[in-house]
């Protein structure tokens, strides 16, 4: 053998080794990456699966997760905590208490069940449960109506209507007339029934049935609250431009009411189906529960079909009578979709949808993601696609709005309660209850302004001038208020 | 010999593994639609189907029918200035595609940004020369920060692929 200066190198045997070894790896990476385009491919191709048959009687989310597992992943992550610097109920286990954070609303709410307990909210997962569990429920009597808006209820109220005589059967399309007529009769029924009863016949909290056809999954609405509520508002005179097929149906010859499975647009849907539940409403034992809607969506508006609403006793509507001062006043229950209508969001056709279930894009798949939470939570594809401007920017100019409303919300409670303490020190000084009764109408006024803004949950961002409006009203009814029993009680005409 | 015998066997191996290399390679490209890139056709940029919102909007948009992709987004001054650039943006947008690790909403980069004024003004560089006579209006809103758009698409945002919903 002769010397070899580069043993290695020169084996033509390791030479091809090498060679080979490389190819190998070579034809490996190949095949990952052909793998990969295929698989792109795929995904582009399925976007769901039919595992199994879904129908009108398909009330468990779950069964309609095998079909659509990536929705249902994300639906089912709303058990998330978290907190945002004013919403949210915060990652602790322990619910975080309203009533502690705004000793103020002890006061406003004095002899209502909110004065129980009233905890900042929770995902959507929470909805029966937190229901079921919270002291207005447990420790107040109830009528079935609250189970209207935290249940998945179409089915429920279905066979509740085909026990009460309803014609037809489950069997029939849910817009058929049958299906309808045995949906309002079970609705109706089931508000009468007490909380308890009515709580055995639903299990799930929204799901996917209530906003989703089971046949093609089009978007589409269920809850007779809002069915019947959007036609009232259609009837009314109150100009909706940022909802055009309403615009439209009015210019027709208005036969057949106004249905939005039927005549809503896509975009429309996709706040149509947050409206059938995140919305101001009557929920009481009078009546059937009913949405306010006759006049339009302005906190005044809704305020006049109270006014002129008689419950079957023929007393004048009214949610309870403050102990403190006698007044007969009225709680708001989260407007969101009145308050979104009078922003610049809705006027430029943005829908909840668009920003509360942006679109994700996992794999080649582009859906919705069900995860229904605070746009905060994922600036980026909530806000940027239309915004271009960085995350922080946003945040920032979402915050200063919360914060400049947040402070006029505290202010106007205020004012709210000074009226309260003076009515209270007023009516215990012996002052005379048919005297009292225009200064209570303030009260009334006043406190239906601050709860409005209060109970809603963007604080402000939905329609940050209007919600600036509301509370410059509350503020100043109060205190008109206020100025009026002191022309009373000075014996001056007020 | 026994050394050449391994070497003979060491050289079928080395011949297989490179041929199925370059099969499995050659299958890849055509499965990829590898030959498509060097076209000029719009529906090449949807092999990928998550570019599927940018095709509909420009197929409703208002430079539909004046414009293709490359139109927009490839230099027009010179064709190897144009090649390397349609490569660069293949290579990143084959590697985004393939570990899927980029932000949503998709953003321009800032070269591509600066591809895409020069083609703005060189179709409308008539009209605009007086406006851009000074430089362009690509000004970032934060002077510390990098533009995520500038110049003429800060405004006319919806030239290029529609609405923006």
């Amino acid at each position: 053998m002769t010397n070899n200066p580069n043993p290695l190198a020169s084996k033509p045997v390791l030479k091809l080794a090498l060679v080979a070894v490389g190819a190998g790896l070579a034809t490996v990476l190949v095949l990952a990456l052909n793998a990969n385009i295929s698989a792109r491919k795929r995904e582009g191709r399925q976007t769901s699966f039919r595992v199994v048959e879904l129908n009108e009687r398909t009330v468990d989310p779950a069964e309609w997760g095998k079909n659509f597992p990536r929705q249902y992943d994300a639906y089912r992550r709303t058990i998330e905590n978290y907190g945002t610097r004013y919403g949210g109920a915060g990652s602790e286990g322990a619910p975080i208490s309203k009533l502690e954070k705004d000793p103020r609303l002890l006061t406003i709410f004095d002899g209502y069940a909110f004065s129980l307990e009233y905890n900042q909210r929770r995902g959507h997962a929470y909805m029966l449960d937190d229901q079921h569990n919270t002291k207005r429920v447990t420790q107040r009597p109830q009528p079935g109506s609250c189970l209207h808006c935290h249940t998945s209820n179409t089915v429920a109220y279905r066979e509740l209507g085909l026990k009460g005589g309803a014609p037809g059967t489950l069997q029939e399309a849910f817009d058929s007339a049958n299906g309808q007529n045995q949906l309002m009769a079970g609705f109706e029924a089931m508000c009468k029934l007490p909380y308890g009863e009515a709580a055995r016949l639903v299990q799930h909290p929204v799901a996917c049935i209530d906003c989703h056809d089971p046949e093609g999954m089009q978007l589409r609405v269920t809850k007779p609250g809002f069915i019947r509520g959007i036609a009232a508002l259609a009837r009314s005179a109150e100009p909706v431009p940022h909802l055009p097929s309403i615009e439209k149906w009015r210019k027709g010859d208005r036969k057949a009411d106004y249905n939005a499975n039927r005549d809503a647009s896509r975009q429309e849907l996709r706040s149509f189906v947050c409206g059938q539940c995140h919305v101001e409403y009557y929920c009481g034992p009078k009546t059937t529960l009913f949405f306010p809607w006759d006049k339009g969506l302005k906190v005044e508006q809704i305020e006049d079909v109270y006014d002129h609403y008689k419950f079957p006793d023929g007393h004048r509507f009214y949610d309870w009578k403050h102990p403190r001062t006698g007044a007969e006043v009225l709680k708001a229950q989260h407007p969101e979709f009145e308050t979104w209508s009078q922003g610049i969001h809705a006027r430029s056709g943005v829908s909840c949808a668009d920003c509360h279930m942006p679109y994700v894009r996992e794999g080649a798949l582009k859906i919705s993601d069900h995860h229904v939470q605070s746009p905060l939570r994922n600036i980026s594809r909530a806000c940027l696609t239309c915004h271009r401007f960085p995350e922080e920017e946003m945040q920032a100019r979402v915050e200063a709005i919360q914060e400049r409303t947040h402070n006029m919300l505290l202010r106007a409670e205020d004012a709210v309660v000074a009226l309260i303490n003076d009515l209270e020190a007023a009516k215990k000084g012996g002052l005379d209850e048919a005297k009292l009764a225009p200064v209570l109408e303030y009260q009334r006024k006043a406190q239906w302004r601050v709860d409005f803004v209060n109970a809603e949950n963007s604080m402000g961002f939905h329609a940050p001038q209007e919600t600036m409006r509301v509370l410059g009203e509350a503020i100043d009814v109060a205190r008109q208020g206020q100025l009026a029993l002191r022309d009373l009680q000075q014996g001056r005409k007020p | 010999m026994k050394g050449q015998r391994s070497i003979l066997y060491l050289s079928l191996l080395s011949a297989l593994l490179l041929g199925a290399f370059t099969a499995s390679g050659a299958y890849t490209f055509v499965a990829a639609h590898g030959t498509s890139y060097l076209s000029n056709d719009p529906a090449v940029c949807v092999n990928c189907h998550i570019m599927q919102g940018q095709y509909d909007g420009w197929s409703h948009g208002s430079h539909h029918a004046a414009a293709t992709c490359n139109d927009c987004h490839l230099p027009h001054d010179n064709v190897v200035h144009k090649f390397f650039v349609k490569a660069m943006n293949g290579y990143h947008h084959s590697k985004a595609f393939t570990t899927m690790g980029f932000p949503e909403p998709i953003r321009i980069k800032a070269g591509s940004a600066e591809v895409l004024e020069a083609n703005c003004i060189h179709c409308h560089g008539d009209m605009v020369q007086e406006l851009t006579a000074h430089g362009t209006l690509g000004v970032p809103t934060d002077p510390t920060r990098k533009a995520d758009l500038h110049g003429c698409v800060r405004c006319h945002a919806e030239v290029g692929h529609g609405a923006r919903r």
